[in-house]
């Protein structure tokens, strides 16, 4: 079986790894309380989504 | 290659799976609303739908079919008298699923399944008052503790204020008895002995200081 020549130098592997990024999340307003919130997702807020109540938020 | 492949396993053997859907469709068809994760909500999808479908029918082979899978009896009631009948010919569709976002603990996707004719029924209102109240109170409380607290600061005030008083008044009539000399001697002896020792510390502070400019 073929087999690494070389070990990777820790700058080979740190370059590599330069492209290695967290992506920024999309984030959208609330329609209804204005929050920012993820979207596609029910707020976490007011419980809201698509222009109604879906679950009733603690507290 | 996943062609052609259906379904998802959940991380479960086939009979787990199937109980899994069996326990959740039977929660779906009491409650119009349930809370899971995404992927068990969506696999549900596939289990629930088509047995909403024969269901319609309502011919005692229907009920046979479903009873298989529904082995609770008033979930088996609610589906065959009140869902059938607001599901009415709607064509398929009958479920829908909306994304919570990520649970606390292994950050799993999180989703509301719901029968889309009962999308009217919203979750009452009581629990949130309840908590809003609570709240009130707490803090009425917490009030209360402020103020007995001050309360208690200023009686602690007055105390000091007036215990000088008394020991001066005292000590012209002393020497009535030990016990009454011993207490007054003592009590500011005790506040005097701290106050030196500060007074030490301080002048060896300074002490300290001058050298150390020295």
């Amino acid at each position: 079986m073929a087999h690494p020549k070389r070990k990777i130098s820790k700058s080979r592997r740190d370059k590599r790894r330069t492209h290695y990024k967290a992506s920024v999340p999309s984030l959208t307003t609330c329609s209804n309380c204005g929050e920012l919130k993820l979207s596609h997702r029910a707020c976490p807020n007011c419980g809201y989504y698509a222009g109604r109540s879906v679950f009733v938020p603690e507290g | 290659m996943r062609h052609r492949v259906k379904g998802r396993k959940l991380g479960r053997t086939a009979s787990h799976r199937l109980a899994t859907m069996r326990s959740l469709a039977t929660a779906l068809f009491l409650h119009k609303k349930i809370v899971t994760t995404l992927a068990k909500a969506k696999h549900a999808r596939t289990f629930i739908e088509p047995m909403i479908t024969k269901a319609k029918a309502d011919t005692v082979h229907a009920r046979r079919l479903v009873e298989v899978h529904i082995k609770d009896k008033e979930a088996f009631k609610e589906l065959f008298g009140d869902i059938i009948q607001k599901v009415g010919d709607r064509p398929g569709g009958y479920t829908r699923i909306i994304k919570l976002g990520q649970r606390r603990g292994d950050a799993a996707e999180m989703a509301i399944l719901e029968l889309v004719d009962y999308s009217d029924i919203v979750e009452k209102e009581k629990p949130r008052k309840k908590v809003v109240k609570e709240k009130a109170e707490t803090v009425e409380e917490a009030n209360v503790v402020e103020e007995t607290t001050e309360t208690v600061e200023a009686s602690e005030e007055v105390a000091e204020e007036a215990a000088p008083e008394t020991e001066a008044t005292e000590e012209p009539a002393a020497e009535e008895t030990v016990e009454e000399n011993a207490e007054t001697e003592e009590t500011p002896a005790e506040e005097a002995e701290p106050k030196a020792e500060e007074k030490k510390e301080e002048t060896s502070d300074k002490n300290e200081d001058e050298k150390k400019d020295n």
